[in-house]
């Protein structure tokens, strides 16, 4: 007896999956895991007494904690509140999904409304509302990107390369931290190098210590700062080492060196640091939101960050995600919208996470995508890595959505690399802090990632950094080395970064530079109002998205054939004998050959040449004592046709079908055209073998035996997306072949032998 | 004079009257000058001038809350870098031991660098401190 499984295999299937490595926890408000709402949050409320908050969401003034008495202060607009606040909930939320209701208005309205009463708004719109809403609400019209440009070596060398190819690629942020510390100024020079190589205007920055990366700043090497975090509750505020007014106050120091800046805030952060006062992670990140914008500060990278892998882990966390940065652009606040630390193993979850964003836009679409591989990412993996950015890519075209991002060609990355690299040594030997081998730079123009390079080790970099700090070496050094050097394109293109900031205009909302200009929420503002109007990817703009390689095209099709024509013409020879004749012989089996077979296209779609594909056959018909004819037919190009039209002038009544891409079928007299004997659809992983045993199969039924039928066996390949635009170019040229009653041809094979 | 989003961006629309901290205007920074030595790191300075035109910009688009981070940061262009880094320390919790300690670097802030804004808000930090127990020893 067979003995009795204890579970059913596709579970055993399932835990193979990479899916089975996330893991997923169970909704529990009273431990914080609650994405929407949790019996902790407050209702929505607001007090005004004399132009003054005398209560905040249930809290009387002299309750408040440092977080409410801020957002009492410096958020609420007293003037607006007690209309904002009065409006029912579900009445604003649709207000936020109507085309009709402008942008600015809510914007006025969300200067009044408490944590609670946004959070309230946002949580009744499903997650296509969210996006939708989130598309209208968002403060610049042109969405962007961020890339992520660390190695794990902090090699100097390959983090220039890297920021070349990353503004290539069109990332209009780059962002750099370190494996060490102390190698922050190394980084900060290397990415500055690297980003004013080929075009200027890439904003960057150097995540570190705040005091310190204020100092590489003043320095000239960074244009923004974005790590300047801040939490939903007290608590987590001040093991976080911080309070609203020490990052209040960092701001207008930030404004006064002319420096641009965002804060960091996300959903999880509260939980993570274990003090999350029961909310739930909407309500304390509509906190941090209301905090932000009450500092005054421009914008926010928001949407879980470091907190997003445990967000995603609760019931909604993906939604929570979405509705934060709704409440972000809703508060007017530039939004670099997360989709940064990698939230999951699944593919399936990462391609589902970016979608909204793609086709809603964000200003940043990624707070950080990595550029460079997983492994090289130090600050862990990002929701999209160097690896699949291509992917990305083509979902840009898929979707026909600006994601920021516009194909590289192989041979211009090669070149910006190397000039890259050689712009960072010149920079290295003018200041005499080092100087790299031809072998290291030559390692790092074709490395892929760090594992790949014979470059700076971190301890050689420590050194270099430090001397950069030491010295006092500003961005000015660097300009003056770089076109001493003969890299006076790139120096002009850091000296144009560094001079943002005397203008100040990169210090509004949703700033970046894009074609040498500012493009921010105050000349760029997001006017969307239904189809037409916000933005709209250009003709131009569109072609550039399509433009991924290897794409295919006819000519493309009759190249690679016109290679196999030659080939074949040693191959085979096909005579045309005229009309072909209805074959009364019971041993009779002819094969019907498409129009363009062997005339226009040579090999199956499975790289077989037609002349042993064909000789196969006959191969296996005559072995059977069976006489085997080959007829063309021009009337039809249809497997079907072809092969019940064969079978018709068959005196067995057999015949089969195939066309040059390789598809055949065997077919019988009195059948109907679509109901065969056997088909063989799956061209390209139909093997000689399979051809041959059609034959067998053919001869077989042509006798009047019952085979067993041929099975090409598949294992789920996604034959479509692999062949198909290949098949239908190809088969364009067959059915151009045509021609509505010609006659079937009898075709004389002669297979020269030439074996493969 | 008020500045409003028709001139916006200041770079493009009176490069001219962007200037550094020293009086060199934006066109006036060029390759060449940085190569002759003529420009330093202080020519590169945002000025108080130059971010009241952002603030009232920003409050033009409907952005208070930005306008008056950009007035904050004004006061503080002439802030040396040290005393800069030092008031943001003793914001931290638990760097003050006492209420006393942030309303003397607010009067600094008000008497050597007229920042008065900025002055107001560290008071109010104190307050806040004060009340919710933030001079604890932390480290």
């Amino acid at each position: 007896m067979t003995p009795k499984l204890n579970r059913w295999k596709r579970f055993a299937d399932w835990d193979e999956r990479p899916l089975r490595l996330d893991r997923f926890a169970a909704e529990d408000p009273a431990n914080g895991f609650s994405a929407f709402s949790s019996p902790a949050d407050p209702k929505p409320g607001i007090g005004i007494k004399d132009g003054r908050v005398v209560s905040l969401d249930g809290v009387l003034e002299h309750d408040y904690d440092m977080i409410d008495r801020f957002i009492a202060r410096h958020h609420i607009d007293p003037e607006v509140a007690p209309e904002a606040m009065a409006l029912d909930s579900a009445t604003v939320a649709r207000w936020l999904v109507d085309m009709n209701v402008p942008r600015e208005t809510l914007v006025r309205l969300a200067h009044g409304m408490t944590p609670a009463k946004l959070a309230e708004v946002v949580s009744q719109l499903n997650a296509l509302e969210i996006a939708f809403a989130y598309s209208k609400m968002r403060a610049r019209k042109t969405p962007g990107n961020q890339a992520h440009v660390t190695n794990a070596k902090d090699d100097p060398l390959q983090l220039a390369a890297d920021a070349a190819t990353a503004v290539a690629f069109g990332f209009d942020e780059i962002e750099t931290t370190m494996r060490v510390s102390r190698n922050a100024w190394s980084n900060a020079v290397a990415c500055a190098v690297g980003g004013a190589v080929g075009r200027w205007g890439t904003l960057f920055q150097c995540s570190s210590e705040e005091a310190e990366e204020l100092r590489i700043a003043m320095a000239g090497f960074t244009s923004y700062a974005e790590t300047v975090s801040v939490y939903g509750t007290e608590k987590s505020f001040t093991d976080g080492d911080d309070t609203p007014w020490s990052k209040g106050f960092l701001a207008a120091a930030y404004a006064s060196r002319g420096v641009k800046m965002r804060c960091t805030s996300g959903a999880g952060s509260e939980l993570l640091m274990g003090f999350h006062e029961a909310k739930s992670l909407l309500y304390l990140e509509a906190r941090c939101l209301c905090l932000q914008r009450g500092m005054g500060v421009q914008g926010t990278q928001n949407g879980g960050i470091d907190g997003a892998p445990l967000t995603a882990t609760i019931p909604g966390g993906v939604r929570e995600l979405m509705a934060e940065n709704l409440i972000a652009v809703w508060l007017d606040l530039e939004c670099a919208s997360g989709n940064d630390a990698r939230s999951t193993e699944s593919e399936i979850r990462v391609g589902a996470k970016i979608l909204p964003y793609l086709i809603a836009g964000s200003d940043l679409i990624c707070s950080g995508m990595g550029s460079i591989l997983k492994y090289d990412n130090s600050f862990n993996p990002s929701l999209i890595n160097g690896e699949e950015l291509e992917d990305y890519l083509v979902l840009q075209r898929d979707f026909e959505a600006d994601g920021g991002l516009t194909p590289l060609p192989e041979s211009r990355a090669i070149e910006l690399r190397e000039r890259a690299v050689e712009a960072i040594s010149a920079v290295f030997e003018e200041l005499g802090l080092t100087t790299p081998t031809e072998d290291m730079k030559s390692s790092v123009v074709y490395a892929s990632g760090s594992d790949d390079t014979r470059s700076l080790m971190p301890r050689d970099v420590s050194f270099i950094s430090e001397a950069i700090k030491e010295r006092g070496i500003t961005v000015i050094d660097v300009v003056k080395a770089l076109a001493k050097r003969g890299f006076r394109e790139e120096a002009e293109n850091l000296l144009d970064v560094v001079k943002l900031r005397l203008s100040g205009d990169y210090l509004q909302t949703s700033a970046m530079i894009r074609n040498g200009r500012i493009v921010s929420a105050v000349n760029d503002p997001n006017d969307y109002l239904g189809p037409g109007s916000g933005y709209r990817v250009s003709e131009e703009r569109r072609l550039q998205l399509n433009d991924i390689r290897d794409v295919l095209d006819q000519k493309e099709v009759l190249r690679s054939e016109a290679l196999h024509e030659k080939d074949e013409a040693r191959h085979i020879r096909y005579r045309n004998l005229g009309p072909a004749a209805n074959g009364s012989a019971k041993d009779d089996v002819v094969i019907g050959i498409s129009p363009a077979f062997g005339l226009k296209l040579y090999r199956t779609t499975a790289g077989h040449r037609l002349s042993e594909v064909l000789g196969a056959m006959l191969d296996a018909i005559r072995a059977r004592g069976l006489k085997a004819r080959v007829v063309r037919f021009r009337h039809t190009a249809d497997t079907s046709f072809l092969g019940l039209s064969a079978a018709r002038l068959a005196g067995s009544g057999i015949g089969i079908g195939i066309q040059a891409k390789g598809t055949a079928v065997i077919h019988q007299r009195d059948r109907q055209p679509h109901n065969n004997l056997e088909l063989f659809s799956n061209a390209p992983i139909t093997r000689l073998e399979h051809y041959r045993a059609l034959g067998a199969n053919a001869a077989a039924y042509a006798l009047g035996e019952m085979p067993e039928p041929i099975v090409v066996p598949q294992r789920g390949e996604a034959m479509g997306s692999r062949h198909h635009a290949r098949v239908a170019l190809i088969y364009a040229i067959e059915t151009g072949l045509t021609e509505a009653g010609a006659a079937p041809e009898e075709v004389d094979i002669t297979l020269t032998g030439a074996k493969s | 004079m008020t500045h409003t989003r028709a001139d916006y961006p200041l770079a493009e629309t009176q490069p001219g009257a962007v200037t550094g901290k020293h009086g060199k205007a934006l066109p006036e920074i060029t390759l060449d000058a940085v190569l002759a030595g003529h420009v330093t790191m202080e020519d590169l300075r945002i000025t108080p001038q130059a971010l009241q035109a952002q603030a009232d910009v920003a409050r033009d688009v409907g952005r208070p809350t930005l306008a008056l981070n950009f007035e904050r940061g004004a006061e503080l262009v002439e802030v040396p870098q040290d005393f800069i880094m030092q008031v943001y320390e003793l914001l931290r919790p638990g760097r003050a031991k006492s209420k006393e300690e942030l309303l003397e670097a607010a009067a600094t802030m008000r008497d050597t660098y007229q920042a008065e804004r900025i002055a107001r808000f560290i008071e109010e930090a104190a307050e806040t401190y004060a009340a919710r127990g933030l001079f604890t020893f932390r480290f």
